[in-house]
């Protein structure tokens, strides 16, 4: 396996994840796909951290791990208050908002 | 070890008092009763004071901190400077606003995360570290998500803070995803490690662009410049007006900051000779000052363009400051000492102008429950002396003299100029005219229109006068006696570790 295979798969992971976050409608199914591409982006530091045999890029992936929990968290608490208003997680029909 | 920690920590003094305010504040809301929750404001006030007044203690010191975390240098002190004024205005705002005062039962919570957001910048305007690049600015993101959701019970709250998430999370995704590459093109995460590297031979050029790119998504979105714009309009209408007042200048302040610091710092070429005094030279083969210069034309046009069509004032000053974005980018198009200047000019009269609009808009849909533009028909009669500060934010804005608008303005077409960026010159005029149409819109509904419905008289408390003067007076003077802040702005564009 070389560094080309690694990469190569985390940019399909990455790409599958920025196009779940443009195409789906469900907010829980989109923030899964926003960890999609933060997993990518830690397959692809620990690919150049092994090719480069330098530790940085692990510990990289620690606090890339951190932020992708944070954002959950906040994420999740707001689709809650989001829902107690509007019973609903589609964002076709969240759309008091517009242009 | 812990000897070089402790002398660290004396140029981090100011985020410290940050930091331990954000605790006190978040004790002091379990703790106090509800009828006192003014009580945690004044602590907010007093512990963002403190820290603005030890960022002046240590202005002059230049020095790297945690091992080149993070840096203390005049530039970075100017924004902290920038965002300390705007922080302690925001909390004053925060008092007059009903829509904050109507959630009494977690003013601890609003304040203490006000407070982690001005932490947040801080450490953004300081970053040299890809890392505390990210960190620094998640944390500010954050907590912006959290307060733009802060009036749970209203709708559009909740789902301005839905969409600010979803945006936000999408480009700090493509922005870490550019640092990865970034990573393993040099194999250095601090910014002057990947400048030695690229420095030293070629990389995989696209791999560099696709990366910049990337990155720029990450600031892009910070800054809200076109096309990472569209969370700006949802979340400044549907978040408090405090919050959208303080996303629009420190938000936009910080990731100024930390944008010119990194694109300066990574891509800049320190062995060529021979250029003009206060001029700096990109990377051969990498101008990254034409992905901005593109960047810069697509904001202030669409900005001003669709801001035409706003009927909702909050929107209206949403697209307003999506161009104004747009006009400080082209100060960072030029690499020189001049452009940065003129950006960090903008910022200090942008500033007073911006929050002054945005509290006359707080104070109007206080009195009037509507953000509605057809709500300010007949203003000019019913409350002269708001809408006329108004008018003074609004020529402000649009950039006319005798106001600190103008000057700002006129530094940046003047390092355009200078550096021979005459076609970006030209398209950010046109720009400013298209502006004065919307704002003028504004003011002939206050003063050429007659009320509709009520035309009883508004008054204000003295309090709330005394703020609005304390914008307008700022606004007014600069356009007239601005030398010290030229001086000031000029002696700030020096960056710690660079010539």
């Amino acid at each position: 396996m070389t560094i080309q295979t690694y990469l190569l798969l985390s940019a399909i992971v990455f790409i599958l994840g920025v196009i779940g976050v443009l195409t789906r409608r469900n907010a829980i199914i989109v923030f899964m796909s926003i960890e999609l591409m933060l997993n990518s982006v830690n397959l692809s530091l620990v690919a150049f951290s092994a090719y480069l045999g330098d530790a940085r890029g692990q510990m990289l992936v620690f606090f890339v791990m951190t932020v992708a929990a944070a954002e959950a968290a906040v994420g999740l608490a707001v689709i809650i208050a989001l829902f107690r208003n509007k019973q609903t997680v589609n964002l076709d029909e969240i759309n008091i908002l517009k242009w | 070890m812990v000897e070089q920690l402790i002398a660290n920590l004396r140029g981090f003094i100011p985020e410290v008092s940050l930091a331990v305010t954000f605790c006190v504040a978040l004790v002091a809301g379990l703790i106090v009763k509800k009828h006192q929750q003014e009580f945690i404001s004044v602590l907010a006030l007093v512990g963002t004071l403190i820290a603005g007044v030890f960022v002046l203690i240590y202005a002059d010191q230049s020095q790297t901190l945690f091992s080149g975390m993070i840096v203390a240098d005049p530039f970075a002190t100017y924004f902290k400077v920038v965002i300390t004024l705007c922080s302690i205005i925001i909390i004053l705002f925060s008092q007059y606003s009903s829509e904050v005062q109507q959630t009494v039962k977690r003013m601890g919570e609003y304040y203490a995360l006000l407070v982690a957001m001005t932490l947040g910048m801080f450490l953004m305007v300081g970053a040299t570290n890809l890392l505390m690049m990210v960190l620094a600015i998640e944390l500010t993101s954050l907590t912006s998500y959290i307060l733009s959701g802060y009036t749970k019970e209203a709708t559009d709250s909740s789902e301005a803070s839905l969409k600010y998430i979803i945006y936000g999370a999408l480009s700090t995704g493509l922005m870490l995803y550019g640092i990865s590459i970034l990573f393993g093109l040099t194999g250095a995460t601090d910014m002057f490690g990947v400048n030695q590297a690229l420095a030293a031979g070629p990389v995989n050029a696209i791999a560099l662009l696709i990366a910049s790119i990337l990155i720029i998504a990450g600031f892009g979105y910070k800054i809200s410049a076109v096309p990472f714009h569209f969370w700006t309009p949802d979340v400044y209408e549907g978040a408090p007006v405090t919050i959208t007042a303080f996303l629009s200048v420190a938000s936009k302040a910080a990731g100024f900051a930390v944008m010119i610091r990194f694109f300066k710092v990574c891509f800049i070429d320190s062995n060529v000779v021979g250029l003009p005094a206060g001029m700096w030279a990109s990377l051969q083969g990498f101008e990254w000052n034409n992905l901005v210069a593109i960047l810069a034309v697509l904001t202030m046009t669409l900005g001003n363009l669709v801001a035409v069509w706003q009927d909702n004032m909050k929107r209206l000053l949403a697209y307003s400051s999506i161009a104004h974005a747009g006009y400080m980018l082209m100060g960072v198009v030029v690499l020189s000492d001049k452009g940065v200047a003129a950006v960090l000019i903008y910022f200090a009269v942008y500033l007073f102008m911006n929050l002054g609009a945005f509290y006359c808009v707080m104070l109007v849909a206080n009195k009037l429950g509507s953000e509605h533009i057809d709500s300010y028909k007949g203003l000019g009669h019913r409350a002269p002396l708001l809408s006329t500060a108004m008018v003074v934010f609004f020529i402000s804005l649009a950039g006319l003299p005798p106001t600190a608008g103008f000057i700002g303005k006129l530094y940046l077409f003047a390092a355009l100029l200078d550096a021979q960026w005459v076609w970006l010159a030209v398209i950010g005029a046109l720009n400013s005219v298209v502006s004065l149409y919307y704002y003028v819109r504004v003011v002939r509904n206050m003063f050429l229109r007659d009320p509709e419905g009520s035309a009883e008289p508004v008054a204000l408390p003295v309090a709330q006068v005394v703020i609005l003067l304390a914008l307008v007076i700022p606004t007014l003077v600069l356009g007239l006696y601005f030398g010290p802040l030229v001086d000031f702005a000029n002696a700030s564009v020096v960056m710690f570790g660079l010539p």
